[in-house]
């Protein structure tokens, strides 16, 4: 089955069974090796993409169902303005050990700041108590979330 | 300027060099590594905990679309050999492990058949079609019921399951129990865990038929060990064999070993002339990935009415799994418990004997912190319960019994030797920056409002950095002690570092680079670090026993020590300045006090290019090698200390605040120290009250999955206080002492005196790990039954 997917602002093309997880069409057809396998059942999050902004378990969403929802994986996030200040952020913090997981954290990440203003603890809990780090970057994710939140930071990076 | 004004680049919070790659999707990990053509392997795993293999049919799955070939066990004779841990280790027992299972399956998760298709779905939807049959053999579950004579054998060559037995004694410690003021102890039981590394397991083998070459991409911490290995399992040239890790999705021990599926595809690749490779899924991790600690500890302390501590007696038995691990032997875990239970204290009368006992499980091997986090429960649970019947305040208990002054270097009764480390002054900075005695007078308001509140201390004392006077694992036939550095100058004036070792998430490229930079004289973007590759250098193993950066630091110092003075030679020529009055930093050299100088570009052409510059004799090439032995190691040590709440209703446990105070020496990077502590202190967390691989009484697993295997997320963590001592330096190049297991060691413990003593007016201690809602339910109501027992008898 042929399916045209909106992919980090591009059209691209893939025959593939409609059955297919999003998460092996982007690794494996289009080459994207950006998100990560951690566990093919939905239970770790290092998979994490956004369709239509919306964070989602790409291992969980079968190509078919993709539709037309504009596909973001990390390598195109930088290019949003949410992204590109979760990236410096994160950066600033050190939050990063192994990495494997921090595609699919960001992605998350992202969901939450699209809602426009710093999360409490409680909403980062949240929102990120799905995506696991073996490493435990928790405590530094969620400082750089508020970083890459409070409206200094925003300006600073928009200035850049 | 002068040295003491310039800026210092280790010690520095230097930004990860990694991180820009690891945050916008350019890593490159095992499994991003296109192969075009390559076959795919799917396993076909044991379903039976122990089973004679009575046939196995591959017929209907090799007519499947796309399979291009399927191995057994029988099939790979001639190929590969058996792996085989071999030690020097008395009252020790190998075990060989097939690379497919021969004969017989010894745990649920074997790999018992090899099916290569085009892709991984054509492969597993062949595994389907397989057709194995087995006849159970006895069950080998419980390791005490496995060591009693008559047990089913799961090795028969080895004639026993207790594979490894050993035993440490000084002093009459029968005679000193008998006459002591108070005794307390136990049985101790720390159930199993698995490291869980967020990237799985790995393997992609690339055979370049032209050149008989075999590069190993592959997902470990240790790819000298495994380069090696296969140079003698394929009787292969080591000159055409490479193993090369590059980003690794962590490790935590799960991947220091040597895995059946990583030589499997080597061998399949050379058989069949073709690139192999295979991925493992989160079910075979969790099945077939080394598994931890999972021992049984009967102990007991002797003290005097002072506190003095007078002995120490502990039987450990480890359930070590259905085969010893290569290369670390079923030693590893299980004999490190019985040598480090004494801990950080002076304690002259001990006898510890260990048995390490095989099970239809995996294998048992290193994962973070190894043995240690048993032993610290252990020893920290039972100064703690004598603390509370001498009625001295945990905190004072520990200073008393400590090692410390004149005692270093101490040697304990197991043959560790503590070189000067702080001790009490981990402990005392711990409780004055978590303000301890505030902490008290809190608990004695929250007691008074009902609440489950408690505090729990923690010390241990640990061996980093380890050379060649002691092995990582006992009796081992390979060298853990030394590593190597290679550092280079190009014609470009630019910085090569080479090393074998292997970063897995510790951020070993931004360290080495720091310590590369300061010691040469020039800028971290001047460095580019080469690590994780077999063919970088002639021998290294890799990443493990918080090593890297006491030894390739070590190492890198002592090759840019060398490159530096060739480099100072050149441009004493190129400046006409004596030496001594010759300084390099910042990407040049200088005379100090002028303003004379060459940039190392500059230099570089001078001596690779410009041949003018230099009398031709006294051209040297911008390069050194050197190999580091820091001999016996350093003592790293810390004092963690935790509060915590449990919920009268639901018993849910509630951290607070979680304080680590640690000597690891001289910090290079306090980002990356502390974000190790944060890591390691959650498995700790983890391994405390989360994390148990459970198996039923056949030795089917239970928790294969992310949902019942589970592991902290977000929510779990407290933020985490982390407290530098850098007292006394040790003795280690650089000062370097090693911290990437320390928080997974003491967490443990802490956590469960914080319990105990939170639950301390019912009576209760904590003897097992992790501490369920569950268990601790039990306990309560347990306690509380005796309670009304003994009122209603009064």
């Amino acid at each position: 089955m042929r399916y045209t997917l909106h992919v980090n602002g591009q059209d691209r093309s893939v025959d593939l069974d409609g059955d297919t997880p999003l998460l092996w069409v982007l690794r494996d057809a289009l080459e994207l090796k950006g998100t990560k396998f951690g566990c093919g059942a939905g239970l770790c999050g290092a998979c994490t993409v956004h369709l239509d902004g919306h964070a989602v378990r790409s291992c969980q969403t079968p190509v078919s169902d993709v539709g037309k929802s504009a596909v973001t994986t990390i390598e195109g996030i930088g290019e949003t303005a949410i992204g590109a200040r979760l990236q410096k952020a994160w950066l600033d913090v050190d939050v990063v050990q192994c990495g494997y997981c921090q595609a699919g954290q960001i992605m998350s990440a992202a969901e939450l700041l699209a809602q426009g203003h710093v999360p409490s603890d409680e909403a980062i809990t949240a929102a990120m108590n799905g995506n696991i780090c073996r490493c435990a970057t928790y405590t530094r994710i969620r400082q750089a979330i508020k970083r890459a939140a409070s409206p200094s930071f925003a300006s600073a990076a928009a200035r850049k | 300027m002068s040295a003491e004004l310039r800026p210092k680049i280790i010690g520095a919070r230097v930004r990860r060099v990694e991180d820009p790659r690891l945050l916008t999707g350019g890593g490159a990990f095992a499994d991003d590594l296109g192969t075009p053509g390559a076959l795919h392997v799917a396993f076909r795993r044991s379903d039976h905990p122990h089973a004679r293999i009575v046939g196995i049919d591959c017929a209907a799955a090799r007519a499947m679309p796309g399979i291009r070939a399927i191995f057994t066990g029988e099939d790979l004779d001639g190929l590969v050999k058996p792996i085989l841990a071999t030690s020097r280790m008395r009252n020790y027992h190998p075990t060989p492990i097939p690379v497919l299972a021969r004969g017989k399956v010894r745990y649920v998760g074997e790999p018992v058949v090899a099916i290569l298709g085009e892709s991984r779905y054509l492969a597993e939807d062949a595994l389907e079609a397989m057709e194995i049959a087995y006849e159970p053999l006895g069950d080998v579950v419980d390791p005490e019921q496995a060591a009693l004579p008559g047990a089913p054998l799961l090795h028969e060559a080895a004639g026993s399951n207790i594979l490894v037995s050993r035993e440490f004694s000084r002093g009459d410690v029968d005679l000193v129990m008998a006459e002591a003021f108070v005794r307390v102890g136990g049985r101790f039981r720390f159930h199993r865990k698995t490291p869980v590394a967020m990237e799985n397991r790995t393997y992609v083998a690339e055979y370049d038929r032209g050149r008989n070459f075999l590069t190993l991409t592959s997902s470990t911490q240790v790819p000298g060990i495994v380069r090696d290995a296969l140079v003698a399992l394929l009787d292969m040239p080591g000159h055409s064999v490479r193993v090369v890790a590059q980003d690794v999705g962590g490790g935590f021990g799960g991947k220091t070993s040597l895995y059946p599926e990583e030589v499997l595809v080597c061998a399949l690749a050379r058989k069949l002339k073709t690139n192999v490779r295979w991925t493992s899924d989160r079910l075979e991790d969790l099945i077939s990935t080394s598994q931890a600690f999972d021992e049984i500890i009967d102990a007991e302390l002797a003290l005097a009415r002072d506190g003095t501590i007078l002995a120490l007696a502990a039987d450990v038995t480890g359930d070590v799994g259905a085969y010893s691990i290569y290369p670390w032997t079923a030693g590893i875990e299980p004999v490190q418990v019985v040598s480090f239970l004494p801990g950080p204290y002076r304690i002259d009368t001990y006898r510890g004997r260990v048995r390490a006992v095989a099970t239809s499980k995996p294998p048992m091997g290193p994962y973070r912190g190894v043995g240690r986090p048993v032993s610290t429960f252990v020893i920290e649970r039972l100064i703690d319960m004598a603390a509370r019947r001498l009625a001295i305040d945990p905190v004072a208990l520990r200073r008393h019994n400590f090692v410390s002054g004149d005692d270093f270097p101490y040697k304990v009764v197991t043959g560790l030797v503590w070189d000067h480390s702080s001790f009490r002054e981990g402990l005392d900075e711990a409780c004055r920056a978590i303000g301890y005695d505030a902490l008290r007078s809190e608990q004695r308001r929250a007691r008074e409002a009902g609440r489950w509140f408690g505090i729990g201390i923690a010390s241990y004392a640990e061996l980093t950095g380890i050379g060649s006077r002691i092995s990582a694992a006992p009796g081992m036939p390979i060298n853990t002690g030394t590593e190597t550095a290679s550092i280079r100058i190009d014609s470009t004036g630019t910085v090569t570092a080479s090393f074998g070792i292997t970063s897995t998430g510790q951020g070993l490229e931004t360290t080495l680079s720091q310590v590369v930079a300061q010691t040469l004289g020039v800028r971290i973007e001047d460095v580019r670090i080469i690590q994780g590759d077999s063919s970088a250098v002639a021998h290294s193993t890799g990443s493990y026993a918080s090593r890297s950066t006491v030894l390739a630091g070590g190492a890198a110092t002592l090759a840019a020590r060398a490159v530096r003075e060739k480099v100072l030679r050149a441009a004493a020529h190129i400046l006409e300045a004596p030496l001594e009055d010759l300084d390099a930093a910042d990407g040049a050299i200088f005379v100090v006090g002028t303003d004379r100088s060459i940039t190392f570009r500059d230099l570089a052409r001078a001596v690779y290019s410009e041949m003018g510059r230099l009398p031709k004799d006294t051209r040297e090439e911008l390069e050194a090698t050197k190999v580091y032995d820091p001999y016996f190691g350093t003592t790293s040590s810390a004092t963690h200390i935790v509060t915590l709440d449990i919920d009268p209703e639901t018993y849910k446990i509630r951290l607070h605040r979680y304080l680590v105070g640690e000597d690891c020496g001289r910090v290079v990077n306090p980002l990356i120290v502390e974000g190790q502590v944060h890591g390691g202190v959650a498995q700790g967390i983890g391994a405390a009250l989360h994390e148990e691989v459970v198996f039923d009484a056949s030795g089917q697993i239970l928790t294969a999955s992310l949902a019942d295997y589970t592991i902290p997320a977000a929510g779990d963590i407290p933020p985490i206080e982390v407290v530098h001592i850098e007292a006394e330096a040790p003795s280690t190049i650089g000062g370097y002492r090693g911290m990437g297991e320390g928080g997974t060691i003491g967490a443990p413990a802490a956590i469960a005196n914080a319990i105990s003593d939170a639950l301390a007016p019912l009576g209760i201690e904590i003897t097992e790990l992790p501490v369920t809602p569950e268990r601790l339910f039990q306990l309560v109501r347990q306690a509380q039954a005796k309670a009304a027992k003994e009122q209603g008898s009064s």
